[in-house]
């Protein structure tokens, strides 16, 4: 019963993205009453499509069009032509996802006020607070699940949980448990309990963790008023004479171009394509690009903080059984400016298969010291360091001047440099995930750097000023009434969470916006 | 292609000076007779195949896997040079470097320079060069994504057709 719309009905809002933010939003959309179409520029994957294989998987799912490079972060040597690890495909990022789900920190609104000025950091405080968007996070913690809310109880600890908690109670964290995860703990919305299947990155066979693509937008399809378009690569946005968005061309299944007609128009391609799409659909009018008035388009690239420890015990951890990511201390989550940086970072699980390590423990290296390392796989504990980034203008999307993709478009190129307070955060990161273990007995740790980026973020950001920004407090542009932003990129500073949580939150109070102005035919 | 072999390693391991040893060229084949197989070039020597295998064990050393698995992860770059001259050509003019830096430091091709050592430091001579650099990319996923890699390393592989390890031990460490 999904509606079919016309190409010319110029009623319906356009989301571009079916991930945690346009996912979210088209359905949210939908269960209002509102025309909504939404374009995916990859395929429908269902359940049953998913395999439990880590390369396998990924050839399916991954965004892997043609992206380039510079700046001096280890990504762009090791992986240099893929920047982040992110899913083309309806459900977008959701469908790979961990699950972790955790609410923004109060000051983490504030970061200028909090930190102050920092050299070379670009820091702003976001133009809302954590008061302001709580009923929202309640409201997404419940329809996600999300364990530790609304009473839903916490998932049960797996191996690499167990050695995580025995070494934070040894070194004396006070907040260790299995997270607060948008994974079933126990069967909830038509969905099953966690099966401690163990591939939560290559999408849940048994649908027991949230994904927009079947969590949310069949809700949406049914009420009729959502069509998802896969395969709908958008290539550009057009505006009419006075400036208002009115058309999205893309690039259907078998590479034709399409012109959807819209009333307003909604970018959630992710915090690379959706600036790269701002900057491609330049015009006579907006020669920057569009909702580029302040030249902040693309700025302000953040990717967090990240870092893995892996760890080495005399007897078997097999921590890739069970959930990957139900394991977390926060102690480390606060702003404590005495240990040598700003803001703070989170402690999480993590578990690769052996195909994904081999890539991703010490990308490059070869010889004893690597394979010692894979020989003891079976006996490995890890856990994730994902902490708040600081933004700097010079990192940034921009267009490549010479690389096109295969509709003749700019590709991104992405840039990053690391600010020392990263390096600093990083070391400490090393340093404390590195005594949790040896807390417990581990005969070798090894400090991995970061894997191409999952949480990309702020590069359309939002401000109270229009001339630090690119969108408002609602994710609307400032310069264009009818253009929203609807994804990470609207983030005006990284926090220390991993921002899934936070992307629905914005796109459920945003939906609220759309709705609002929409009746009032102020869009 | 098997796991691992049953038998005893140790002893296995001092029997044979190098793995290369245990591999002999009769005419266009490489016969391994204590693993009992045997691989036909069809575009490569026999002598690059037998080395392109010794330097996947240099690069990614794993003692107790059988020469089979490095065979298994190198084995393509013949099919692939049958209609790739370009490949071949980095293949081949990479051996034929690498034989000459042996011969100069040790009066051998590579495969017959004894220790392990001598030979990582030939391969750190060519580590920058294509084909050191299209081996270590190519290996770390073709040898750690076989089967029976994962399962001499003690990783299961998918579980959702067995129920995942809910019921399978997905908490089942108790020596902490």
């Amino acid at each position: 019963m999904a509606k079919q719309y016309d190409l010319n009905d110029d009623s319906v809002v356009v989301v571009i993205g079916s991930g945690a933010g346009g996912g979210t939003l088209g359905t949210e959309l939908a269960l209002k009453g509102i025309d909504t179409v939404i374009l995916e520029a990859g395929g429908r994957h269902e359940i049953d499509d998913f395999e439990n294989d880590e390369w396998g998987n990924f050839g399916k799912i991954s965004w892997l069009d043609k992206r380039t490079t510079s700046g001096s972060w280890r990504v762009a040597n090791d992986f240099s032509g893929l920047p982040a690890w992110i899913v083309k495909a309806v459900g977008g990022s959701t469908v790979h996802w961990a699950g972790a789900s955790l609410r923004f920190q109060d000051y983490e609104f504030k970061a200028k006020t909090t930190y102050g000025d920092i050299d070379g950091a670009s820091l702003l405080d976001w133009p809302l607070t954590l008061a302001e968007l709580e009923p929202y996070y309640d409201k997404a913690e419940d329809r996600m699940g999300v364990t530790r809310t609304h009473g839903i109880e916490g998932l049960p600890g797996n191996n690499n949980f167990k050695v995580m908690k025995a070494g934070a109670d040894k070194l004396g964290y006070k907040n260790c448990h299995t997270g607060r995860m948008a994974i079933n703990s126990a069967s909830r919305d038509g969905r099953p309990a966690c099966s401690q299947v163990g591939f939560c990155f290559q999408g849940c066979k048994f649908g027991a963790k949230w994904s927009t693509l079947y969590a949310e937008i069949p809700k949406g399809e049914q009420t009729g008023k959502l069509e998802v378009r896969p395969n709908s690569q958008v290539l550009m946005i057009e505006h009419d004479d006075s400036g208002k968005v009115n058309a999205v061309v893309y690039a259907d299944k078998d590479g034709n171009q399409q012109r959807q007609k819209a009333r307003a128009v909604c970018v959630a391609g992710n915090s690379i394509e959706s600036p790269r799409l701002l900057l491609n659909s330049a015009s006579s009018l907006f020669p920057d690009g569009l909702a580029n008035s302040s030249g902040q388009v693309g700025k302000n690239y953040m990717r967090h903080m990240t870092g893995s420890v892996y760890a080495v015990f005399d007897k078997p951890v097999r921590m890739y059984r069970g959930t990957t990511m139900a394991g977390i201390i926060t102690d480390e989550s606060v702003n404590d400016p005495a240990r040598g940086f700003v803001g703070g970072y989170e402690m999480e699980t993590l578990a690769l298969g052996v195909p994904f390590m081999a890539a991703f423990l010490n990308p490059g290296a070869w010889g004893r010291e690597f394979t010692a390392a894979m020989d003891m796989y079976e006996n490995m504990a890890g856990m994730w360091l994902v902490g708040e980034d600081m933004p700097q203008e010079s990192n940034a999307i921009t267009l490549h001047d010479s690389e096109k993709d295969q509709y003749g478009l700019a590709v991104p190129n992405v840039h990053f440099d690391d600010h020392a307070n990263d390096i600093a955060m990083r070391n400490h990161a090393y340093q404390q995930g590195s005594a949790v273990y040896n807390a417990v007995g581990a005969t070798q740790t090894y400090p991995t750097p970061p894997y191409p980026s999952t949480h990309n973020l702020g590069t359309n950001r939002m401000s109270e000023k229009p001339e630090q920004g690119v969108v408002n407090k609602w994710g609307q542009s400032h310069d264009i009434a009818n253009l929203f932003v609807s994804d990470g990129s609207q983030f005006t500073t990284g926090g220390a969470e991993n921002p899934t949580l936070t992307i629905v939150t914005l796109a459920l109070r945003q939906a609220d916006y759309i709705a609002e102005q929409m009746s009032q035919k102020a869009i | 292609m098997n796991t691992i072999p049953n038998m005893n390693f140790s002893r296995r391991r001092f029997l044979q000076t190098s793995s290369a040893a245990a591999l002999v060229i009769v005419g266009g084949a490489l016969i391994n007779q204590q693993e009992a197989w045997g691989l036909e070039t069809k575009a490569l020597k026999p002598e690059s195949m037998q080395t392109l295998i010794q330097m996947a064990r240099d690069i990614f050393p794993h003692d107790r896997f059988a020469d089979k698995i490095y065979a298994v992860a190198v084995k393509g770059y013949d099919d692939a040079a049958v209609d790739d001259e370009a490949l071949k050509g980095i293949i081949e003019d990479g051996i034929s470097e690498l034989n000459q830096l042996a011969n100069n430091g040790f009066d051998a091709d590579y495969i017959n320079v004894g220790w392990e050592s001598d030979r990582n430091a030939l391969l750190k001579q060519v580590e920058s060069g294509p084909l050191f650099q299209k081996l270590r990319g190519d290996l770390v996923v073709s040898i750690y994504n076989n089967h029976d890699v994962w399962a001499m390393l003690g990783y299961e592989g998918e579980s959702f057709s067995k129920g995942g390890y809910i019921e399978r031990g997905f908490n089942d460490l108790e020596w902490l």
